[in-house]
């Protein structure tokens, strides 16, 4: 029998009401495996970002079926969705979204605040998923005192730090200088080798060569590669 | 989500800006100040007010004795020793001050001097001699006249403090005297600082042997002072005690009940302060509504990250209010510790002694808690309604 996957979508559409109705996605089907390291590619505009926002629970498709670790999310309610969401899925963004007035270590904590998990013992997971991303030895740092690369290595521990069953990245590496990107993109080879499910939405070439799988978005339409 | 959880994330979230945060206080600090030393100040006056009320009125009776066209006076001269002798009273002095008393010429010598006003028109009116207690006045200079003086007759007068500086009496060693009407009298005190019957400081008082030669026979008045709480007793008994039979003829005027004085003193002085500190406290009300709906429009991002680490609305709305909340309660405490500290410097000031309700000191910072409650619903309310996906944007 095979393995359940991570993300099925089937013949997922969704529209914005406006005068003509916007098509953003299009009978959209995908199927991620665990330890699948995918990139979607496609240009401003595409759905994109729409996708990522159905992907992570953000959002509700208009039509179709999403299922997440094989549970049927589009006729969740809205606390369930937001659960699910807390359970399994780890946000990285764009602008790594940490908070400035809190410890490296902190932040990475902040992941757990609004889970069912114990609050002993979290000060020493959030550093283990530190060290995992190589990371520390900063742990104490205000994050306006880390480089781009580092913030975004912080943000990455915080969303490992629910063991998440999927990564979910939104141009991770859209603020990063090459050398960042590089080391970055590093850790997602790593994290990927230890088996984490990786979704990564870019439009830069470098980054999607780096994985296993790419999928490019056009119009609301998804072609695989 | 675990309390302490969202208690740290709260108390985090007003440190993060702490000038901002202070700032924000400030409004609920000025109305719980307002509020507090209004009510203390109040409560500490009151009672000072309420305090000289029972020494002075609340302790002074008056007996109006009507007059008689026919037969025996209502009250004759002795029977003020009645009335002392009563539980409960601590002075008392029969006086008559009759319309025969009244605008008498008094003058301090023989002499006609053309540049000097030296003829005075003043009250002459015949007391028994425990006037200057019953009156709660003391004698400035010389003595009172006494009970030999009344039984001799003697011709002797005090004078009024300010009846003594118009004639010109400043001195008492050499013997001065008066004369009223054609009658001379030797001046033996001057009665002062009088507490109770102030229209004596003018009058000319002279024992009852000697008022008869102006027409002042009978006893008109009697005052009596009672030990505190004795008032109303003393009314009852002390007409029956001065008039065997006629009591029911004579007019009692006792203090109003102490009770209703106080209340009265305190409602004035409360409801204008009252509004004052209310006024205050919706207006820092509005402050932090305002700041805390500024920080939430500021924080879109951070309530997007929070929602995609699987924070339900109402974990956000709880933050956001419970924040507001802090800043409210850090407002009231330090509103009702400034209040405290005000009521006693006031009071140490005028020399008062503070009274302050327990229960109000616990109730201000509770009271600004929930200024900040209030305040907090609204921006509360618009950050649980964003939606992750605009948030995050």
């Amino acid at each position: 029998m095979p393995e359940e996957p991570v993300i099925e979508l089937r013949d997922v559409c969704k529209r914005f009401p406006a005068q003509p109705p916007v098509r953003a996605l299009h009978e959209i089907s995908l199927r991620v495996d665990r330890g699948d390291y995918l990139a979607i590619v496609g240009p401003s505009g595409s759905g994109k970002s729409t996708l990522l926002n159905v992907l992570g629970l953000l959002d509700r498709p208009t039509s179709g079926s999403y299922l997440l670790d094989g549970t049927e999310t589009t006729t969740l309610r809205d606390g369930a969705r937001t659960r699910l969401r807390g359970d399994r899925i780890g946000f990285v963004f764009q602008s790594f979204h940490l908070l400035p007035h809190r410890s490296v270590v902190e932040n990475v904590m902040l992941a757990e605040v609004y889970g069912a998990r114990k609050r002993r013992g979290r000060r020493e997971r959030a550093l283990a998923a530190l060290e995992r991303v190589g990371l520390g030895h900063r742990a104490g740092f205000l994050p306006g005192r880390l480089s781009g690369g580092e913030r975004q290595r912080a943000a990455i521990a915080r969303a490992l730090l629910g063991a998440p069953s999927l990564l979910l990245c939104d141009e991770p590496t859209g603020n990063l200088d090459s050398r960042n990107t590089e080391a970055v993109l590093d850790l997602f080879a790593e994290l990927r080798e230890q088996g984490l499910t990786i979704v990564v939405i870019t439009h830069e070439q470098e980054v999607s060569e780096r994985a296993g799988r790419r999928v490019r978005i056009t119009d609301g339409v998804l072609v695989e590669e | 989500m675990h309390v302490r959880d969202l208690a740290g994330e709260a108390v985090a979230g007003v440190l993060a800006r702490p000038l901002r945060s202070a700032l924000t206080t400030l409004g609920t600090v000025l109305g719980i100040t307002t509020l507090v030393v209004t009510l203390g100040v109040a409560a500490t006056a009151g009672n000072q007010i309420v305090g000289r009320f029972d020494e002075l009125v609340a302790t002074a009776i008056t007996v109006e004795v009507p007059g008689t066209t026919t037969g025996p006076p209502l009250v004759s001269w002795d029977a003020v020793e009645r009335v002392t002798r009563l539980r409960g009273v601590e002075s008392a002095a029969a006086v008559a001050d009759a319309a025969e008393g009244t605008n008498l010429s008094v003058r301090s010598n023989d002499l006609v001097d053309p540049t000097r006003v030296t003829t005075q028109s003043l009250t002459v009116l015949a007391a028994t001699p425990g006037l200057p207690e019953a009156a709660r006045g003391r004698m400035t200079q010389g003595r009172f006249y006494d009970d030999g003086h009344v039984r001799r007759g003697d011709r002797v007068a005090v004078l009024g403090d300010e009846a003594a500086r118009m004639l010109g009496v400043t001195r008492l060693d050499r013997a001065p005297a008066i004369f009223i009407g054609k009658h001379a009298y030797t001046v033996i005190g001057i009665l002062g600082d009088l507490r109770r019957e102030r229209d004596l400081r003018t009058a000319v008082v002279v024992p009852p042997t000697a008022g008869r030669q102006f027409g002042l026979r009978d006893v008109t008045r009697v005052l009596v002072n009672t030990s505190l709480g004795a008032a109303g007793l003393i009314a009852g008994q002390a007409p029956s005690a001065l008039s065997p039979g006629n009591g029911d003829l004579l007019q009692v005027i006792s203090p109003p009940s102490p009770t209703r004085a106080r209340d009265g003193a305190q409602d004035d002085v409360n409801a204008l302060f009252l509004i004052l500190g209310l006024v205050s406290l919706v207006v820092g009300a509005v402050g932090i509504a305002n700041v805390t709906l500024v920080t939430v429009m500021e924080r879109v991002q951070e309530i997007g990250l929070r929602r995609s680490l699987g924070a339900a609305r109402r974990h956000i709305a709880a933050q956001f209010l419970l924040e507001s909340t802090l800043i409210g309660l850090t407002g009231g405490v330090i509103g009702a510790a400034l209040g405290v500290v005000a009521v006693v410097a006031v009071s140490a000031v005028k020399q008062w002694t503070p009274l302050l309700d327990v229960r109000l000191a616990v109730a201000a910072p509770v009271a600004g808690a929930l200024v900040g409650l209030l305040a907090g619903l609204y921006p509360a309310l618009r950050a649980a309604r964003m939606e992750p996906v605009d948030a995050l944007r």
